[in-house]
């Protein structure tokens, strides 16, 4: 092979690799893409069903359950104007309490209750997680403007 | 050879990105509760636990509400601030005593000095969620009408007062 | 008196940046030795300064200095004194600090042993590096002081976050920022030649070392980082892709694409320009970490206590240096690209592809980790990218990076004939497929990505040793073999070492995840869960005191087939100051295999909800990091670096990189 076809192979040969992992980020990127709900939003159907999504707000007070076997946990997610039941199995974070900020990822089922994946409560005593505050901020939002 | 400008322009697009994320931070929003009417509430004062007092009593003045806690380093760090506030005499300044416990908060203004009228005792956190209370120290203005017209997050200091308070109570 | 004292040190440790910063460089401009002549002693008065200004902060902490507000907001009268040892870098103001410390500690070393430097370079070098430690002084001075005083003094403090109240995390921040700041020398070299216009294999041969060394703290750094959160956030994962993690992984990606494209500018002077942008980009990625850390423009576990103004002036920063920088670059980059041609199979084209693959990485896991600030910032919603994606892009893209890897030390620099390659790899390539195949067969389960991780590591360990056995025979002919593997240059052990740390790395993620076994159980004292071969019996429950907690404590006895294994005592904690609940899980480690059991919480008066776990391998993941950072370590104290460079000719390019000696290879070496 000459030198200039050697050149051109190597640079198309790497525009060629370059090019697929691009594709390959892309396309996992719209994959996984996990987007935010409140309560509120969940209620009106925006969101989306069978494709993982995250939701954010207050564990209700005395929503806490656990099943016979202790490991199942059932609680509510609220944004003080909407509900939504959750389901999780596995130990919950250390911060999560009731009346607290809590946010989780997961799916809607056919019934409307959320099953999570994962349950995050992070941040410290004082802290809610942000989104957790969205929701709710959102949510006061609107009973306000709804209100007069 | 303006290809090795790429580097440059990517990073500028980037840093414009964070700028914007700078700004979205939740302590400089706007609280949702902004022009809005304060939530409701019926508490009892931190001094006399079968004193209650609601929204309504406040109607027909301006006032401040300051959010602290005897567990807060940066409520500490205000008080001066808010000392000089009261001394002023140019607010009705009230506290509420988030989450916190009626014998140590009541130490600790003792201790420190107390600038408020009076605090609300506000020991399960209720009424910091229907404030939306992020952190403590948080500072609200209320008008006569009972609406929520400037909030603060984080401790006072005396530019933030002269700056942004007072203006906000004196604009009612 | 201290904390004004620490002040005081802080001030004038500025002014001496400023002075580092300005004068050298202007007298590199115009000429003139007397202003160079300034950026040593400066250097060293600053660091003496910041030295001192950490010690009064060290002290305030071990004294319970209550009045100083960052004491009473990070310590307790109840905290150990490690504990408040490491408190110093507990939180913003004390960590950034530490990063100024380290920066100076860092310039001090630039001048302790590169005394052999041109007097122009390395007033540049010094100049720049005044420069940054100026901009991180300013921003400790202006929004982060952190001696502020708190009038009258608290009685006691808010104590240290219980999080941060573990062994791991005394280390863990020096660490890492050593790392970081570590490639502000990179970096700092990178302008003085662009500066210079002075590019040429000695310059590669100067910022090697420098480049290993920073880039050996941070893989230890982020390996103990990674440790940490795996027995200490307490269930058992250990990489979250979370934002602060994905901070300090782009720089060590973008910092090994560095390691390896020096390698190719002092052999072979070629990848000038992209060596320069890649010690640029792993700088600036290293403050954009601190940006990212904070100024809370992006939420995670790390992210605590944020503040706008904070953020703000870190982005004028990250403006400043790295703007600047680039700008530099783009004005003065080589017009040229000087290096020589190369073949399409040579040591060129594999180091190539292993920056491309790894700037790919790099750049997609910043796109997955800003993505979501960028939807937020135009108002297209909130969302998260999860972890699956990162998963899903990293295996593939570094799957071939992997493979290569065990193959282009085999390659030849300027070319080489892939049949003659072929033939040295068939037998690492067969034992490799039988590995993957047999982890097929046996392992119940087990998926392509376990076949691959098989497949790599054992291709990367044969081809390993195949290399070394080569270069042990191509030795000094009668020499026995212990001497001549000792003859074999550390450079050549310190990239074998690394590449071997890679395979190890590979064993323990494969291991993990296709062997791993765990369940979660509801156990009352003197009952047993099985998990696999493993039986777990809760033998009691207690409360313990802790220096500023109490705990519940579980005795869990592990046996094996009726042999008792182990006995492990995790705690569920909860700390006095801050209220606030801690899970702490305790591990039986083995070398084949770890024993992991956490405490859930009740569930009513007698029993608790336990995760258990039998981890096989999961220890290799950060043995394999020890062993690269063991391999950085032996490539930056290999002799050559340490020559004067005259006395360096290029004789000394029996390095790393090199290959056995070959007439293609010496006829290169111009």
């Amino acid at each position: 092979m000459k030198s200039r076809h050697k050149r051109l192979v190597l640079v198309g040969g790497g525009l060629v690799a370059v090019i697929a992992a691009v594709a390959l980020v892309l396309s996992a990127f719209r994959q996984n893409l996990v987007f935010f709900f409140t309560p509120t939003q969940v209620v009106a159907k925006e969101a989306p069903t069978g494709r993982s999504f995250r939701i954010g707000g207050l564990v209700e007070t005395g929503s806490v359950q656990r099943d016979a076997g202790g490991v199942t946990v059932r609680f509510v997610v609220t944004d003080t104007a909407h509900e939504i039941p959750v389901v999780f199995s596995g130990p919950l974070p250390d911060l999560f309490r009731e009346g607290k900020g809590v946010v989780a990822d997961g799916k809607l089922d056919t019934e409307g209750v959320f099953r999570a994946s994962q349950v995050l409560a992070k941040h410290d005593e004082n802290y809610m997680p942000p989104e957790a505050q969205h929701a709710v901020d959102q949510a006061q939002k609107a009973a306000q403007t709804v209100k007069p | 050879m303006l290809r090795r400008y790429w580097p440059l322009a990517a990073f500028i697009v980037l840093l414009l990105m964070l700028a914007a994320g700078l700004r979205l931070n939740p302590r400089e929003l706007p609280s949702a509760l902004i022009d809005k009417p304060a939530p409701d509430f019926r508490l009892t004062l931190l001094d006399a636990p079968d004193r209650a007092m609601s929204r309504d009593d406040m109607a027909g003045q301006v006032w401040v509400l300051n959010v602290w806690a005897s567990w807060c380093v940066a409520c500490r760090q205000e008080h001066p601030v808010l000392l000089d506030l009261a001394r002023s005499g140019e607010v009705n300044l009230y506290g509420l005593n988030y989450k916190d416990e009626r014998p140590t908060a009541q130490g600790w203004l003792e201790r420190h000095g107390n600038p408020y009228r009076a605090s609300l005792f506000d020991g399960d956190g209720r009424l910091g969620i229907d404030l939306g209370v992020y952190g403590v120290p948080e500072t609200f203005v209320i008008d006569r009408q009972g609406r929520i017209r400037y909030k603060h997050v984080g401790p006072l200091t005396p530019e933030i007062v002269r700056e942004r308070l007072l203006p906000a109570v004196r604009a009612l | 008196m201290i904390p004004e004292f620490g002040q005081l040190a802080l001030i004038v440790a500025f002014c001496l940046a400023l002075l580092q910063g300005v004068l050298p460089l202007w007298g590199a401009a115009r000429g003139d030795a007397r202003l160079m002549a300034v950026a040593r002693p400066a250097a060293h008065g600053q660091f003496v300064f910041t030295a001192l200004a950490i010690g009064c902060l060290g002290y305030a902490f071990l004294a319970h200095d209550f009045s100083v507000i960052y004491v009473a907001s990070n310590s307790n009268s109840a905290l150990p004194w490690e504990y408040r040892m490491s408190a110093v870098w507990g939180s913003h103001e004390g960590s950034l600090l530490l990063w100024a410390f380290l920066l100076s500690l860092w310039t001090v070393a630039v001048t302790v042993f590169s005394r052999s430097l041109p007097q122009l370079l390395l007033s540049r070098a010094l100049g720049v590096l005044g420069l940054v430690s100026a901009g991180f002084l300013s921003f400790l001075l202006f929004t982060s002081n952190p001696f502020l005083r708190l009038l009258p003094p608290a009685p006691d403090g808010r104590d240290l976050n219980p999080l941060l109240q573990d062994p791991g995390m005394i280390f863990h921040p020096p660490l890492l920022y050593m790392g970081y700041v570590g490639f502000s020398v990179a970096f700092a070299f990178a302008l003085a030649a662009l500066l210079g216009g002075r590019l040429d294999a000695a310059w590669a041969r100067w910022s090697r070392p420098w480049t290993l060394a920073a880039w050996v703290f941070l893989t230890l750094g982020i390996a103990l980082g990674s440790f940490w959160a795996y027995y200490e956030l307490g269930w058992g994962g250990w990489w979250f892709w979370d934002p602060v993690e994905n901070a300090s992984f782009m720089p060590w990606l973008t910092g090994t694409a560095l390691v390896h494209s020096l390698a190719v500018t002092e052999k072979r002077g070629g990848f000038k320009n992209w060596t320069l942008l890649l010690a640029i980009t792993t700088f600036s990625l290293s403050l954009l970490g601190t940006f990212l850390v904070r100024s809370g423009v992006l939420t995670s576990v790390h992210a605590f206590a944020t503040d706008p103004r904070r953020g703000l002036f870190i982005l004028v920063l990250l403006a400043l240096v790295v703007g600047g920088s680039l700008l530099v670059y783009s004005v003065r980059a080589p017009r040229m690209e000087a290096g020589g041609r190369f073949g399409l199979l040579s040591r060129e084209s594999m180091l190539l592809a292993n920056n491309v693959a790894l700037a790919v990485v790099a750049g997609s896991v910043l796109l997955g980790t800003l993505y979501p600030l960028a939807m937020d910032v135009l108002g297209l919603g909130k969302l998260s990218v999860g972890a699956p994606y990162f998963d899903t892009v990293f295996l593939p893209l570094m799957a071939p990076v992997v493979f290569l890897m065990a193959v282009a030390p085999f390659v030849r620099w300027k070319g080489d004939g892939a049949g003659r390659v072929a033939r040295q790899l068939v037998w690492a390539a067969i034992l490799g497929a039988v590995a993957a195949a047999a982890i097929l067969a046996l392992v119940a389960n087990a998926g392509w990505r376990s076949a691959l991780g098989a497949f790599l590591a054992v291709w990367i360990v044969a081809a390993a040793i195949r290399h070394l056995a080569q270069r042990v025979r191509a030795g000094a002919p009668g020499a026995g073999l212990a001497t001549r593997l000792r003859r074999l240059p550390l450079a050549y052990w310190g990239m074998w070492l690394a590449h071997l740390g890679v395979a190890v790395f590979i064993i323990g993620v494969t291991g993990t995840r296709s062997l791993e076994s765990q369940s979660d159980v509801r156990l009352a004292p003197g009952e047993t869960a099985t998990l696999g071969e493993h039986a777990f019996r809760l033998a009691e429950l207690r409360q313990v005191q802790g220096p500023n907690y109490s705990a519940t404590r579980a005795r869990v006895e592990v046996s094996r087939e009726g042999k008792p294994v182990a006995v492990l005592e995790p705690e569920k904690r909860m700390y006095h100051v801050q209220r606030m609940p801690m899970t702490e899980a305790d591990i039986d480690y083995g070398f084949m295999r770890h024993v992991y059991v956490a405490l859930g919480e009740p569930v009513d008066d007698r029993s608790w909800i336990l995760r258990l776990y039998v981890k096989p391998l999961v220890g290799w993941i950060w043995g394999g990091c020890l062993l690269m950072a063991l391999g950085g370590l032996a490539g930056a104290a290999d002799r050559r670096y340490r020559l004067r460079p005259a006395a360096a000719p290029r004789a000394a390019s029996t390095g790393s990189a090199a290959p056995p000696a070959s007439p293609a290879g010496a006829a290169a070496r111009v």
